[in-house]
C-alpha cells in the first residue's frame, strides 16, 4: 500500500429517512482506494441503502458524497453518467435483462459506451465472461435457464464491462452452496488483484468477510460504528458488533481461522 | 480524475513504431481503429493506464504471444496484459439456425404442444368445476366480490359511455339515409336490433377482453414468474381454485349485466340522436320500441354475454399460466391474451349469428 492513499468513497454526516423512520444520521465512511470493504449490521440497518447511495441510485436525505475525490453534487451530467460508468454495481438477484443472453447482456454497457465493430464487442465481452470464471457455452444462453452461481458471475461480467475500478456487491454470496461460495469469494480475490479493484460488499456471509475482505464496515445506531479489520472486529467489545458475532456460526468462522 | 487523459495513438514508422496513451475503456474506439490499421509495433513508450479491455485491443496490436512483447511497461501491466492473453477466446458457434424442414417439424411440434397445453387447462377447469358442486367451499367468497368489483362495478362508466356513443353515431349515420326515404320513425328498429343483439354484447366483451383480460394474463403470468403458482399448489392449494374460479365465475356473473347496461345506454344515445336529428321524441322512441321490438332480441343479445366472459377468462388465465421466461414473456402474453379473446369473441359472435338464423330466432 503506498503511503498516500487515494480516497475513492468518502461519506460525510450522511442522512437517510424513509418517512418517520430515520436509517442513517450522521454517518461518516471513507474507503481507500484498492480496499475490500464489507458492509455489516443487522437487518434494517440500512447496509443495501447505504450501497444504492453510494452507487448514485438514490440520494441521501442530507449530507455529502464524494467519489473519486469529486462531490458528486456539483457534477454536472455529463460527469455524472462518467462517474456511473466508473462504478459496477452487481445486484442481488442479478439484475440481468431476462430479454437478452448474458453475452448480450454484458455487451450493453459497451456497445452504449462506444460504437464498436460487433466483433471486438463480442471479444470484449468474452474476456469478461473469462474472467468472471463462467464456461464459454454460457454465453448464449438466457438468464432464467442459469444456476444461481452462474447467474451471479454473469451479474459480475456485466458490473465489469467497462473496467470499473469501483464493484459493488450487493449479498454477492446469498443463496449459493457452500463451496459455490467460497469459489466466488476466490474469484472476487482474483479479479481484486488482477484488475486493481476496490470492492464494497453488503453480506452476512462470515466466511466470505474472512476470505474476501481486508475492512469491515459495521453499521448501527444510524451510523458505521467502526471500520477495522475482521480480526479486530470480533474482539470489539461494543455491545451491537458483540451480539452480531456471538452466535454460533460466527464462533465456527473465527474457530475455523484461528486454526488455519 | 485527477490526472488528465492521453489518448492513444501510435506514431513513427519501419522500425520505430511506437505506441503511447491510454489504453482503458474510454478509448475503445480510437483503439479500435487503431488495431485495424495492422502495423506491427516495436516499442510500447509511456502507456499511462491500462484496463482489460484496453488489453485485449492493445493484444491485437502486439501479438497474443508474450515472447514478442515489445518492452516498455510495467510488470503490473504485463501482467494484466498476460492475465487477459490467457482468458481472450473467441465466441462460441450460437446453435445453427435450423434448415426449413426442421424449423416446420419445430412448428408443429410447438403447436401441438399448445393445443395440449390447452386442453389441459380446460380440463384442469372442468374438473374443478364438477368438484365445486360437491364442495361449494372451496369457492373463495372474496377474491370472487373482489372480482365483481373492479371487473364489473369499475368497469361501469367506460362500458357505459362508449356504447351511449356508439348508439349515438348509428342512430345518427342510420338516420342521415332513414330521413332521405322519410322513413324516420324506423330508426327505432335499426337503433335496438343493432345493439340489443350484436353491438352491446360485442362492445362489452371488446372492452372486458381489455381491461380485465390483460389483467389476468400479466397477474397470472408474473406468479407465475415468482413461484407463487408453485408456491399454492405446495401449500396444497389448488392454484385454479385460487387464481382462475373467482374470475371465471365473478365474470359471468357481471358480463350479463355489463350488456344490459351497455344496451340501456345505447339505446338512449340513439333516442337522444332521434329526438335532437329527426324530431322524434323520447315518448314516440319507446313507444315505437314496446310495440315492435320483440322481447327474443334481448334474449339473444344476453346469451352471449357469459360465453364471451368464458372466453375472456379463459384465454387470460391460460396465457398468464403458461407465461415462462422473464418480464418480456410478461409483456408478450398479455399482448396474446387481448388479441386472441377479441379474436375468439368475434368469431364465436359469428357462429352465433348462424344458429339464430337456423333457429329462427
Amino acid at each position: 500500500m503506498t503511503v498516500a492513499q487515494r480516497t475513492v468513497v468518502e461519506l460525510q454526516q450522511l442522512a437517510t429517512r424513509f418517512g418517520q423512520h430515520v436509517v442513517h444520521e450522521q454517518l461518516d465512511l471513507t474507503i481507500y482506494e484498492g480496499e475490500r470493504v464489507a458492509l455489516v449490521g443487522g437487518s434494517g440497518t440500512g447496509k443495501s441503502v447505504l450501497l444504492s447511495e453510494i452507487a448514485m441510485l438514490r440520494e441521501p436525505d442530507a449530507g455529502e458524497i464524494c467519489l473519486f475525490g469529486q462531490p458528486i453534487t456539483q457534477l454536472t451530467g455529463r460527469q455524472l453518467t462518467a462517474q456511473r460508468q466508473r462504478i459496477g454495481m452487481m445486484f442481488q438477484q442479478g439484475a440481468l435483462f431476462s430479454s437478452l443472453t448474458v453475452l448480450e447482456n454484458i455487451m450493453l454497457p459497451i456497445q452504449e459506451h462506444q460504437r464498436l465493430s460487433a466483433s471486438v464487442l463480442q471479444e470484449l465481452a468474452m474476456l469478461k465472461l473469462r474472467l468472471t470464471g463462467l464456461p464459454d457455452h454460457a454465453a448464449h444462453l438466457y438468464p432464467q435457464s442459469l444456476s444461481g452461481g452462474m447467474l451471479k458471475r454473469a451479474a459480475v461480467a456485466r458490473a465489469l464491462a467497462l473496467d470499473p475500478p469501483l464493484l459493488l456487491l450487493d449479498e454477492p454470496t446469498a443463496g449459493l452452496d457452500p463451496a459455490g461460495a467460497a469459489a466466488f469469494d476466490q474469484m472476487l480475490l482474483e479479479l481484486h488483484a488482477a484488475l486493481n479493484l476496490t470492492l464494497i460488499l453488503v453480506t452476512h456471509d462470515l466466511d466470505s468477510i474472512w476470505t474476501v475482505t481486508d475492512q469491515v464496515a459495521f453499521l448501527g445506531e444510524r451510523r458505521v460504528l467502526v471500520k477495522q479489520p475482521i480480526q479486530q472486529m470480533v474482539r470489539n467489545e461494543h455491545p451491537v458488533i458483540k451480539t452480531y458475532f456471538a452466535n454460533d456460526r460466527a464462533r465456527r468462522a473465527i474457530r475455523q481461522e484461528q486454526m488455519v | 480524475m485527477s490526472e488528465r487523459l492521453q489518448a492513444p495513438r501510435i506514431f513513427g514508422s519501419g522500425d520505430s513504431v511506437q505506441i503511447s496513451g491510454d489504453w482503458t475503456t474510454a478509448f475503445l474506439k480510437q483503439q479500435q481503429v487503431l488495431a485495424s490499421g495492422g502495423r506491427r509495433v516495436v516499442q510500447l513508450v509511456d502507456i499511462g493506464r491500462l484496463d482489460t479491455n484496453g488489453a485485449l485491443l492493445l493484444l491485437q496490436i502486439i501479438g497474443s504471444d508474450p515472447k514478442d512483447w515489445p518492452e516498455g511497461l510495467t510488470t503490473e501491466q504485463y501482467g494484466l496484459l498476460d492475465l487477459v492473453r490467457s482468458r481472450a477466446v473467441a465466441v462460441p458457434e450460437s446453435q445453427p439456425r435450423l434448415g426449413a424442414v426442421a424449423e416446420l417439424g419445430r412448428q408443429v411440434f410447438h403447436l401441438t404442444r399448445h393445443a395440449k397445453e390447452l386442453l389441459d387447462f380446460a380440463g384442469q377447469l372442468s374438473v374443478l368445476l364438477v368438484s365445486l358442486v360437491r364442495h361449494p367451499r372451496q369457492l373463495k367468497i372474496k377474491m370472487l366480490l373482489d372480482v365483481l368489483q373492479r371487473d364489473g362495478l369499475h368497469a361501469v362508466p367506460i362500458i357505459a359511455l362508449l356504447a351511449f356513443l356508439l348508439g349515438a353515431v348509428i342512430a345518427f349515420q342510420g338516420g342521415l339515409q332513414l330521413a332521405t326515404y322519410g322513413a324516420n320513425i324506423f330508426v327505432v328498429e335499426l337503433i335496438s336490433l343493432i345493439m340489443l343483439r350484436e353491438l352491446a354484447p360485442l362492445i362489452c366483451a371488446i372492452i372486458v377482453a381489455g381491461r380485465s383480460g390483460s389483467a389476468y394474463a400479466a397477474q397470472l403470468a408474473t406468479m407465475q414468474m415468482n413461484q407463487e403458482v408453485l408456491a399454492l399448489k405446495s401449500l396444497g392449494q389448488d392454484p385454479f381454485a385460487w387464481l382462475v374460479l373467482p374470475k371465471l365465475l365473478g365474470l359471468m356473473l357481471v358480463m350479463p349485466l355489463l350488456t344490459v347496461l351497455s344496451m340501456l345506454t345505447g339505446i338512449g344515445g340513439g333516442m337522444l340522436v332521434a329526438s335532437i336529428q329527426l324530431d322524434l321524441s323520447p315518448v314516440e322512441f319507446v313507444q315505437r320500441f314496446g310495440a315492435v321490438v320483440d322481447p327474443i332480441h334481448f334474449w339473444v343479445g344476453l346469451i352471449k354475454a357469459p360465453v364471451f366472459a368464458l372466453l375472456i377468462v379463459n384465454v387470460g388465465c391460460m396465457q398468464g399460466m403458461l407465461a415462462k421466461g422473464g418480464a418480456e414473456a410478461v409483456g408478450h402474453r398479455t399482448t396474446r391474451s387481448v388479441v386472441q379473446s377479441i379474436f375468439l369473441v368475434i368469431i364465436v359472435d359469428a357462429l352465433f349469428s348462424i344458429l339464430f338464423a337456423q333457429l329462427g330466432w
